[in-house]
């Protein structure tokens, strides 16, 4: 695994300084000041340096490091993803017990590799017992709003974002000990759609995917993006316990569903009348900004993987 | 106080403030936006709303650290002062400055009390509500905002707009959920030549709304 591991930080390396060279010549030739646009590029690419920094470091310390970094990111998603949503004063002990026992207790979950209880608590037990609790608190106003916010953002930011670190605990016949290659797959994979399209989208994009949801978003980027992303998993498959081919289906339907998680960010957004979920991130906006598409691929990728490739 | 005690005292001092601000951050990633006025070492008296025991640590933890150190934040005697530790937390440890609602000699007036903290050249967190506030409209200011500038009128009134605060640590909880929180510090509100109290106290109160940055929501 050393040796796959060794590659993908070089490659890595190597995109990002292209990209940090790159956007340094554009902002030198262009005039000045600077376009929003240009700033924006080279904000993000600063943020990827810091992002890929700290994956790297969780990388290194396997498990622990990967169950704790994606549990810090759930804690991070579910404080916007509260933030932004509706809630009263009665709700506050339901809150608490999203941040101090459901993440707590999912990323358990994922650490004792229980899948049976994994896969059910946060569907199962509370989504019957959270509404229950606060029904009990006796609140009816605008009762049905603030159940689901509170349960959307636990699906979101939870339930979801475990899947990536649920990838350790699949068993795939003669790839034992190699489970953090399929996180960094799907990231990689994922990530790099969400940047392909957006640099599609920049060069050719004419035609608005959906212009009520996310104007942004073109047919040009979409089409370039998965295409370009899906050749990207053919070439990242020996890292997987994938054939190229199957490799490539598979970034194919994991970007879809990033392109799908995305647009419902967006539509979340647009009605609650905010352009990003939060600040953490110079130039990305918020968590959850940077991980809608990886929330929304990381448990069809769980599935696959455990479908069709575990025993 | 002798000079180790003194010492300690403000050891206690510093330790608690870089702590609570440090801890402000991790539960609230409270931000600063500086929306008319700019960070500056001049003294000042912000006046912020107030729904929170949380507030004015998520506003002084807006502030540089020297600053920290010489604004002190006024709170209620009938509060802070009940017991010993609530004393003790209140102006031990994170120096704020008790006033009584229900004053009764000259000395515990709380207009003078504020002026001799500002005579020493500090600043002052205030909240004109004089209350925590659970309703979801602004309460209208008490006087002292305005006798405090005419008294002082070269001391800075920075509106200050705290978010979210009141569902970070209602009234009435002990454990704060983890909120993104930011604090809009506006543009400086003068006195006006000849401008009537309630007037003053009504533009006042009318400045810090506007800073709000979602004033559309409702909770």
């Amino acid at each position: 695994m050393r040796h796959e591991i060794s590659i993908l930080i070089i490659g890595l390396f190597v995109v990002l300084s292209t990209a940090s060279v790159t956007a340094g010549i554009l902002s030198m030739r262009a005039p000045k000041p600077l376009s929003s646009t240009l700033v924006n590029l080279t904000q993000r690419i600063n943020a990827w340096w810091v992002m890929v920094a700290l994956m790297t470091v969780a990388f290194f310390f396997g498990r622990y490091g990967m169950t704790i970094l994606f549990g810090l990111i759930s804690f991070a998603a579910l404080r916007e993803f509260v933030t932004l949503t509706h809630s009263r004063r009665s709700d506050h002990w339901v809150l608490l017990g999203m941040f101090g026992i459901v993440i707590p207790f999912q990323y358990w979950l994922v650490w004792t590799a229980w899948y049976g209880l994994f896969v059910i608590f946060i569907p199962v037990y509370c989504f019957l017992l959270m509404p229950a609790i606060t029904a009990l608190h006796g609140d009816t106003e605008r009762f049905l709003e603030r159940v689901s916010a509170q349960q959307w953002a636990i699906m979101i930011s939870v339930y979801c974002v475990s899947h990536v670190p649920a990838l350790l605990t699949l068993n795939v016949p003669g790839f034992e000990d190699r489970n953090l290659l399929l996180i960094a797959f799907l990231i990689i994979v994922v990530q790099g759609s969400d940047v392909l399209q957006y640099i599609f989208g920049k060069l050719f994009g004419k035609h608005r995917f959906s212009p009520n949801v996310s104007p942004s978003k073109t047919w040009e980027g979409l089409i370039g993006g998965l295409v370009a992303s899906s050749l990207l998993g053919a070439l990242l498959a020996f890292i997987t316990p994938f054939s190229p081919l199957q490799a490539s289906a598979v970034a194919f339907v994991a970007c879809t569903m990033g392109f799908l998680g995305g647009l419902v960010a967006s539509a979340i957004k647009r009605d609650q009348g905010v352009k990003d979920w939060g600040h953490l991130i110079e130039g990305h906006g918020g968590m959850l900004d940077r991980t809608d598409s990886l929330v929304f691929a990381a448990p069809i990728f769980f599935h696959i993987v455990r479908y069709f490739w575990t025993v | 106080m002798s000079k180790l005690s003194l010492r300690t005292y403000t050891l206690l001092q510093t330790v608690t403030s870089v702590g609570l601000s440090a801890m402000a951050w991790a539960v609230t990633g409270v931000r600063p936006i500086w929306s008319g006025s700019e960070p500056s070492d001049r003294q000042r008296i912000y006046f912020a709303n107030h729904t929170s025991h949380g507030d004015f640590i998520l506003l002084s933890a807006c502030l540089s650290e020297t600053e920290r150190a010489k604004t002190h934040a006024i709170a209620a005697a009938e509060y802070w002062g009940k017991s010993r530790l609530r004393r003790f937390i209140a102006q031990d440890m994170l120096s704020s400055v008790l006033i009584s609602r229900t004053w009764t000699s000259e000395a515990e007036h709380p207009i003078s009390i504020m002026l001799s903290v500002l005579d020493q050249g500090h600043s002052l967190i205030i909240f004109p509500e004089g209350t925590r506030n659970t309703s979801d409209e602004l309460l209208p200011f008490r006087f002292g905002l305005y006798n405090l500038s005419m008294a002082r009128p070269d001391v800075e009134l920075i509106p200050c707009w705290i978010e979210n605060m009141s569902r970070v640590l209602p009234k009435g909880q002990f454990l704060p959920v983890p909120l993104l929180c930011r604090v809009v510090f506006g543009a400086p509100v003068v006195v006006g030549p000849g401008e009537e109290r309630r007037a003053f106290l009504q533009r006042a109160r009318a400045e810090l709304l506007a800073l709000n940055p979602r004033p559309d929501r409702d909770d």
